[in-house]
């Protein structure tokens, strides 16, 4: 992005589905980490999903009409602030594709151009400063596609990370390599997926850190899940939950 | 047309992934393509003005195709070069056979064409008594273990070097076995070079059809490529008809795409301009040259305004090279001569989606291939595309065999999908519900895939919905 907006004083808040269902203490430390910065957050208690397993399985006309129900959810100019860089990607460059001759279309540009994925939007909106309390540690970091990709904010992420100071950021041999999740791919060829996760399970293990960051909960599901079902005793963590416990040394739900 | 019945690709994906060997040659081999590629495009400023005139001046040449191609044919035939149209590769094998059988030739040398490999050319020929040569050191390679090209740029990348030892001792007569590089190489060298001088015809693919100047571009780097176009008295030059380019000085910066991204050199070690056979008092050179130029499909992909840029393609192979499920399963696992995301594409679009829609869901939709396209082709949109068309028989789909996929499971269940996540009150309740029966999703359809390789996934005792509440965060 070229031109980042001022510090707001309010910001809205999308958790996503994945966040809202399997980690939402990831979710809270991304919206306690704005409240910290003095940002008011706005959760819109009516969404759901951004509509991109859909739009990437062949069914567009449903992804169009979970969308149109989130769009309608966030009508103040305020930014939108989203845990996942493939849900940001989703809703920033993917619904004027989706939405493409629309009657709506000013209005869903509008939405798409307030959103924001959250490391992007504490490093460039907020210029957060982390003072880190945690023990040492050594982390490594896994890139996940959309967020490298369609949303361009990977140095963001990883500048959070250098910014605690007793965190040892070991990065992979193949850091830009896709986990294989790839939403539903994971189920429609789930052996070439399967080989995918078990290469980033051996690059993330001849590293020899103690956890997984990355900011994408689809990449954490499946390659925690990975590893638990190969017992690598290596835990996987939302970059939010991770920086919100470094500098609170309590978790997200305290 | 290659393959009229449907894809097993499951079996072929099972077969690769088992084989560690092949596997093992895969990576390691793209491994040093895309580092490659990545010093030749290292400055990234650089690199995007490039592809951003590569996209704009094939964008430029398809905008206009139907002209470029008459003026190419024009101006081809002004210089003394005979055009042949081709709609379907049976015509295009048969022009071949046609113009060998003029001049009573029986033997044929080939540089490297992908589109020679499209229409099966070599098979065709043998049925007609002809010996087709292939004499690029990996065509050759594979041609003589009666195997298809495994990758668009380097078609024996699958083998290693012991296992081109064995192949060359047990095919070519009198070859020692030898593990020697060089060694190897000069085996190839003698073979070929006898062959070069004893064939009637020489074959050729086009890497860019100059429309301006009647201009047949190819790069290589062996030399084969300028023994086949200048040595046998005859030159057929083979070109799918997206190839054509509006004017010479298109060249340049499409060459330094194609090449750069497909092996990560500056330049090939020849670069061939072919403008007309040879002339009066000239000393060398093929007697006649003639263009056959192909569509076999192509014009179908054409038709539809979205789906055009496909023919973008200047086959650099550098998709392949990037892409994660290449990387696992090479290249013949895709049951197709253009495999990769650009195999992707291509031959649902070709071939129909009866037959080869399977390919498309072959994607994470992870976005390395749309990164690295020189032309910037969207490949992941277009894969989008051919799965919604998969699924919908609606009358806007522009697809062969559109809807084949669509069933009632699948409907269904996206249309539940849609539901829950249009009613939040449901989307809870349902959450709630999971929860209440022990906090695991169903261990059922698609997730015992998932839990083969990984644990089942953990419901969190409390939604983002629920602690946003309980820790007073507002909600408008």
């Amino acid at each position: 992005m070229d031109h980042y907006p001022e510090k707001p004083q309010k910001a809205y808040y999308y958790g996503t589905c994945l966040v809202d269902m399997m980690y939402p203490e990831a979710g809270m430390a991304g919206i306690r980490l704005l409240q910290q910065e003095g940002v008011k957050v706005i959760f819109p208690s009516g969404q759901t999903c951004c509509g991109q397993p859909a739009y990437n399985s062949g069914f567009p006309d449903e992804a169009r009409a979970v969308a149109r129900k989130q769009l309608a959810l966030f009508p103040e100019g305020h930014p939108i602030v989203v845990p996942s860089g493939s849900c940001a990607g989703m809703m920033r460059h993917h619904y004027p594709k989706l939405f493409d001759g629309d009657p709506d279309i000013d209005r869903i540009i509008d939405f798409s151009q307030r959103i924001f994925e959250l490391s992007e939007f504490l490093v460039q909106v907020l210029n957060i400063k982390l003072q880190d309390r945690g023990d040492p540690i050594k982390v490594t970091w896994h890139s996940s596609c959309h967020a490298l990709r369609e949303m361009g904010i990977i140095e963001d992420s990883k500048s959070l990370i250098r910014q605690l100071k007793n965190v040892d950021l070991i990065e992979l041999q193949h850091e830009t390599d896709c986990c294989g999740f790839g939403g539903t791919f994971a189920v429609k060829q789930p052996a070439i997926s399967a080989a995918m996760v078990k290469d980033k399970t051996d690059d993330i293990l001849q590293t020899g850190a103690a956890r997984l960051i990355t900011g994408d909960c689809g990449c954490l599901l499946n390659i925690s899940g990975a590893m638990q079902h190969n017992n690598i005793r290596i835990g996987g963590q939302h970059l939010a939950e991770f920086i919100w416990e470094r500098i609170n040394d309590q978790p997200s739900t305290a | 047309m290659t393959n009229p019945q449907p894809l097993d690709f499951d079996k072929n994906v099972s077969r690769a992934l088992n084989d560690t060997q092949l596997i093992k040659n895969i990576k390691s081999a793209m491994a040093t393509l895309v580092s490659k590629r990545k010093t030749i495009f290292s400055d990234a400023t650089e690199t995007e003005q490039l592809r951003t005139l590569g996209n704009a001046l094939k964008k430029n040449a398809l905008s206009k195709l139907p002209q470029l191609l008459e003026q190419l044919e024009e101006k081809c035939t002004q210089n003394g070069i005979k055009v042949h149209w081709a709609e379907t590769a049976a015509e295009a094998n048969q022009q071949v056979l046609d113009i060998m059988k003029s001049h009573g030739a029986t033997r044929l040398v080939k540089g490297k064409s992908m589109v020679s490999e499209e229409m099966e050319l070599n098979a065709f020929l043998q049925k007609h008594g002809i010996e087709a040569l292939e004499t690029d050191l990996g065509e050759f390679i594979i041609q003589l273990n009666h195997e298809t090209p495994a990758h668009i740029i380097v078609p024996a990348i699958h083998k290693n070097k012991d296992q081109i030892s064995k192949i060359f001792h047990d095919n070519i007569p009198d070859a020692p076995y030898t593990e020697d590089v060089a060694e190897l190489t000069a085996i190839a060298r003698k073979t070929l070079r006898q062959k070069f001088y004893q064939a009637d015809v020489g074959l050729s693919g086009v890497n860019f059809a100059v429309a301006e100047t009647g201009t047949l571009c190819l790069v290589e780097n062996e030399g084969n490529g300028r023994m086949c176009t200048t040595v046998p008295r005859v030159h057929i030059a083979l070109m799918g008809l997206e190839k054509v380019v509006e004017k010479l000085a298109d060249v340049p910066p499409l060459l330094r795409l194609l090449i750069g991204s497909a092996t990560g050199q500056l330049i090939t070690t020849y670069v061939n301009m072919i403008t007309s056979p040879r002339k009066e008092g000239e000393k060398d050179g093929p007697k006649e040259v003639h263009l056959i130029i192909l569509d076999n499909g192509r014009s179908k992909i054409y038709a539809d305004p979205r789906r055009r840029q496909t023919l973008q393609c200047i086959r650099c192979g550098t998709c392949l090279s990037h892409c994660p499920v290449y990387n696992r399963i090479g290249g013949h696992a895709y049951g197709y001569i253009y495999p990769g995301p650009i195999g992707k594409i291509l031959n649902p679009q070709v071939e129909g989606l009866k037959t080869a829609g399977v390919l498309a869901s072959a994607s994470s939709l992870c976005n390395a291939c749309e990164e690295v396209c020189p032309v910037k082709i969207q490949i992941p949109d277009l894969i989008r595309r051919i799965r919604n068309e998969s699924y919908s028989k609606d009358s806007t789909c522009t697809i062969e065999g559109h809807g084949y996929k669509r069933n009632l499971t699948e409907v269904l269940i996206w249309k539940v999908w849609q539901i829950i996540n249009t009613h939040p009150s449901i989307n809870a309740a349902g959450l709630k519900i999971l929860n209440v029966l022990g906090l695991k999703i169903p261990k059922i359809g698609p997730l015992k895939y998932w839990t083969r390789y990984r644990t089942t996934p953990e419901l969190a005792k409390k939604s983002l919905h629920e602690l946003a509440k309980q820790h007073g965060v507002d909600h408008e």
